[in-house]
């Protein structure tokens, strides 16, 4: 049983370690701000999730397990809001979403339609 | 085990501040601070388990929280230009 939890708590933290990289590599490879918090999101859920499960099996039942899953839930609802402000401040700036007709159309010279995307209607 | 956490967190501190530092717009600069907030948090609690000391975790939530108020304060500021801002002349824009 002992053995179990430190082999599931090993998978977890190597699973955490690398959707953290995998989120980071993103960070820095998409092409614009909204895609970046895309890959942000991997970091800030799966990565920081998975991490602390592992750690959460580490700990055992202890205090150390319940300031974890505090700092869990902290994470759970400070990611979104802070995700959603960002992307606010981005259409507030008009910075438009890169959309895949941009991509298509970058072999030809931009036109003043190119680049300001029709807002969907909310 | 943790080392290898410890590693790989240290890896994507790299790579966010690689994208603070090339980051075009002032957005992506947040976007990479608000990242290497969350990596740092991560990073005290692997150090703590590392060294046999967890009450890490505290300094840990605590800046969890700093790293939320930091990343709206930085937000609002960007966008009214002022942290004290009126919020009535906003309503005609």
């Amino acid at each position: 049983m002992t053995i179990a939890i430190e082999l599931a708590s090993w998978l977890f933290i190597l699973l955490g370690s690398f959707f953290t990289v995998v989120g980071a590599i993103g960070l820095v490879r998409m092409p614009d701000v909204f895609t970046r918090m895309h890959a942000g999101g991997v970091t800030d859920t799966l990565g920081v999730g998975f991490l602390v499960l592992g750690m959460c099996l580490q700990a055992g039942l202890s205090l150390v397990t319940l300031k974890l899953l505090f700092l869990l839930t902290l994470f759970f609802f400070s990611g979104p809001v802070v995700t959603h402000a960002l992307a606010q401040a981005c259409l507030h700036e008009r910075i438009q979403p890169q959309l895949a007709e941009d991509r298509r159309g970058r072999h030809h010279p931009s036109t003043p339609e190119e680049g300001r995307a029709p807002s969907k209607p909310s | 085990m943790f080392i290898a956490a410890a590693a790989a967190i240290l890896v994507a501190f790299a790579l966010a501040i690689t994208r603070a530092i090339k980051g075009p717009t002032v957005f992506d600069r947040v976007l990479a601070g608000n990242s290497v907030g969350t990596l740092a948090i991560m990073l005290l609690a692997v150090i703590g388990f590392l060294t046999g000391r967890p009450e890490f975790l505290d300094i840990g939530l605590t800046y969890a929280l700093l790293n939320i108020i930091g990343t709206l304060a930085v937000l609002k500021f960007f966008r009214h230009g002022d942290l004290a801002y009126d919020v009535d002349s906003e309503a005609g824009s």
